[in-house]
Formats: structure tokens, C-alpha cells, sequence
């Protein structure tokens, strides 16, 4: 019976998309339980260093590294995080939405912006835009490594410490849960002395091997480092949470679509069915 | 039972190792340094080279290409590299992204134009809207 027969190709094709879709949805799921560990195995290494910083920094107050002393701002850094793949709903959008009015703010005031992307998505909005791209990297995969993020990361430090950038700011998505995920703006530098307080019962001091200025200057870089590390991880786990909501919706729009076709495609069988008996009826009746 | 001391082992990416050991053998940048609990406090860089736990007779080995070894009366800290660091491979990795970026950057950059992104993000949201609106519409 040839009734429908647009209908019937329209519906296998978007069972097909259907399939593609949940694949994809399964797929994210389970990266995203995985980047959820390593998103929570990264976090001893900074807790440790930022101990250990912060003890420094009480014991020695004669001594400030270049990266906590404040400076009159006249341009900033921001290192922004982005996923590489598109498919994973508002996450690179909501994100950009979220620092160019940031950044628009920033050059109302005559402050000037550099930028470092980690990310295809955030490369291709920047570059579209036109922003002052210093460095750039991506293709960093499901499980990225550190030494992915060393290079753009030491573009930022070297920047600042030779004083073309006044204030550094890392842009990622915070994992809040799977259906949430809200983007962050977090000042890297200059590090506020506050944050790394705490709190000291009696005076004591480590034995420096070879000085307390290398050992804190090997400290502070790797600290950034690691700081940028976890939100690219993050950042990771809200792509596959982003992407398997996003899949879950695409999927069910499908069944639904898939619905509404079969509906009208059983009904167009069923008038060709009538109109068939009736022909033959009215035929047999002229007989 | 032997004295021992707590000893964590931790990278940037993972947990290496968290556990006790009566001594802790590491390769600290002017030498091999030997810690034995109560130790008093110490931090050192390390080189790249094997850091070592022994318990009794047992003894486990860890590789790390460098990193910083922090030393509390209780408590061992490693905070290793995973990459081998060294200033020349530093400076080459900066490099590569900056020409990335440039790459990125094949058209000369000008001034950012945040009316024109503000407009485009405005623009996605209207889309975002409407389609919510649509479903909505639907259901």
C-alpha cells in the first residue's frame, strides 16, 4: 500500500535522529560521573597548597610576592573556559552571556582587556569579536592534563608579572548539580591576602631547602596552575551534564514528534482503507 | 608498633597516595632527604627521581618528576608534578599558545565590540525564549 509514504520515510528519520540522540545522552551520563571524580580528586593538591602559601605568607611578611601585591588597574586578564563541542544547550552561551557585560563594564572605564581561551567555543566568540587573543589552546579532551594548560596559563602569569595585565580572572561553569550549572567569574590574581589567612596558635617557620623564595615562587605558579586546572575539569563535568539534559529534551521533542506523525499517518491509512471499501461497495451495487 | 608518619601524595590531577609509613625517603633538590616522624617541619623542592615509603620490610616506590615536599611532625605532604618541568619546556608551551592564538587570529584585531556581542547574546536569548515558549505552547 503505497498510503503515507512520505510520512513513514519522515518518521524513520527522525527514529534515527531518536537513536543518535539517546546514544549521545547515554554517553554524557557516564563521562559525566567520570569527570565528577576527577573533579573532586583535583581539589587536595590546591587545599594543600593554598596551606601552605597562606603559612608563608604569615611567616614572612617581609617578603611579598609579586603575585599578592596589588596595582592600580589598567588592564586585566581573563581566561576563559569553554567546552570544544557544541550539542550541550546554553553552557558556552550562558557563560559568554555572563562576562562580556563584565567585560563591557571594564572598558567603559577605559580598562583594557586581554584575553586567553581554553576551548574552541570561547576561541571562535572571541576571535568573532574581535577581543585581543594573547593565547589560545584546545582539543583538550575528557580527561585533560595538566601539562595542556601550562603554556596558556604561563602567557597569563609572565603578562602579569611583567606588569601588561594588573589583575587576571579565570571564567568557568560551576558544577552546582546536574540540571544547574551557573558560570563563575573568580579573580586569579592579584591573590587576596584574605583568602589564604589562617589561623595561627603559636609561631613556627619551615626549614627552607634551598630558599623560602624559590620554594614560594615554584608554589605560587603552580597554585594559579592547578586553580585554572580545576575549573577546566569542572567545566568538563557541566559540558556532560549540559549535554545529557539537552540529549534527555531532544530525545523526548523526537518520541513526540514521532507521535504526531504516526497519528496522521494512521489516519491517512484509514481513509484510503474506507475509501477502498466504499469503491468496492458502490461498485458491487452498479453490478 | 613502629612510629609512623601520615603521608600524602597528591597531584594535580589525583590523589596518588594517602597512608602511614615509618620512613620516607624523597629526592629533594640538594639531595635525598630521609624523614622519619616528628621530623620538624621542612619544605623543599623535589627533582625528578623515586619517593619511597617503607614500613617494616616493605617498602613502596613512587615516581615523581618533580614537585615541592612540605614536612610537618605528623604529616607528609608531597605535592608532585605530573609533567616534567623544567624553565626551556615552560617557555615552549607558552609559545605554542600564543601562536595559536595567533593563528586564531589571522585578522588583525581591533577594539572588542561589545555592542555587537551584547546584541548577538541578546539575540540567542530571544531564541531560547521563544523556543521554551513553543513547548510550552505544546504541552
Amino acid at each position: 500500500m503505497a498510503v503515507g509514504k512520505e510520512i513513514r520515510t519522515q518518521i524513520k528519520s527522525i527514529k534515527n535522529t531518536q537513536k543518535i540522540t539517546s546514544a549521545m545522552e547515554m554517553v554524557a551520563a557516564s563521562k559525566m560521573r567520570r569527570a565528577q571524580e576527577y573533579m573532586s580528586a583535583t581539589r587536595p593538591y590546591a587545599s594543600k597548597i593554598r596551606n601552605v602559601i597562606g603559612h608563608l605568607a604569615h611567616a614572612h611578611p617581609e617578603y611579598k610576592h609579586s603575585f599578592m601585591i596589588e596595582r592600580e588597574v589598567k588592564r586585566v586578564g581573563f581566561i576563559i573556559i569553554s567546552s570544544d563541542r557544541g550539542l550541550c544547550g546554553g553552557l558556552n552561551s550562558n557563560e559568554f552571556r555572563a562576562t562580556v557585560p563584565k567585560m563591557a563594564e571594564l572598558d567603559k572605564q577605559g580598562i583594557e582587556i586581554d584575553l586567553c581561551t581554553i576551548g574552541k567555543k570561547s576561541t571562535q566568540f572571541f576571535k568573532r569579536l574581535k577581543g585581543n587573543l594573547r593565547a589560545e589552546t584546545s582539543d583538550l579532551g575528557d580527561r585533560p592534563r595538566l601539562e595542556d594548560i601550562i603554556g596558556v596559563v604561563k602567557v597569563m602569569l609572565d603578562a602579569y608579572e611583567n606588569g601588561e595585565i594588573d589583575q587576571l580572572f579565570v571564567v568557568y561553569n560551576e558544577f552546582v548539580n546536574t540540571m544547574t550549572q551557573s558560570p563563575q567569574i573568580e579573580q586569579l590574581l592579584p591573590i587576596a591576602a584574605a583568602e589564604l589567612e589562617e589561623e595561627i596558635t603559636h609561631h613556627w617557620d619551615y626549614i627552607y631547602e634551598p630558599d623560602s623564595k624559590t620554594v614560594l615562587d615554584g608554589l605560587m605558579m603552580r597554585y594559579i596552575e592547578s586553580l585554572v586546572y580545576q575549573g577546566v575539569v569542572e567545566n568538563i563535568a557541566c559540558e556532560m551534564a549540559a549535554r545529557m539534559v539537552a540529549m534527555k529534551s531532544a530525545t523526548d521533542n523526537a518520541g513526540e514528534l514521532i507521535d504526531g506523525l504516526e497519528l496522521v499517518y494512521n489516519k491517512a491509512r484509514q481513509a484510503a482503507i474506507t475509501q477502498e471499501i466504499s469503491e468496492i461497495v458502490s461498485g458491487a451495487a452498479a453490478v | 608498633m613502629a612510629m609512623t608518619t601520615h603521608v600524602d601524595i597528591v597531584s594535580a590531577e589525583e590523589e596518588i597516595f594517602s597512608g602511614t609509613a615509618e620512613m620516607v625517603f624523597a629526592p629533594a633538590e640538594m639531595g635525598e632527604v630521609g624523614i622519619a616522624p616528628r621530623h620538624t617541619q621542612m619544605i623543599t623542592r623535589l627533582k625528578a627521581g623515586e619517593i619511597r615509603l617503607q614500613n617494616g620490610n616493605e617498602e613502596q616506590t613512587f615516581f615523581v618528576s618533580g614537585g615541592i615536599l612540605e614536612v610537618q611532625p605528623h604529616v607528609v605532604t608531597v605535592l608532585a608534578d605530573t609533567a616534567i618541568r623544567a624553565h626551556d619546556l615552560d617557555e615552549a608551551e607558552a609559545i605554542k599558545a600564543k601562536e595559536k592564538a595567533e593563528q586564531a587570529l589571522q585578522d588583525k584585531t581591533s577594539d572588542m565590540e561589545y555592542a555587537r556581542a551584547q546584541s548577538e547574546l541578546i539575540e540567542a536569548a530571544a531564541q531560547l525564549r521563544l523556543i521554551e515558549k513553543l513547548r510550552k505552547a505544546k504541552k
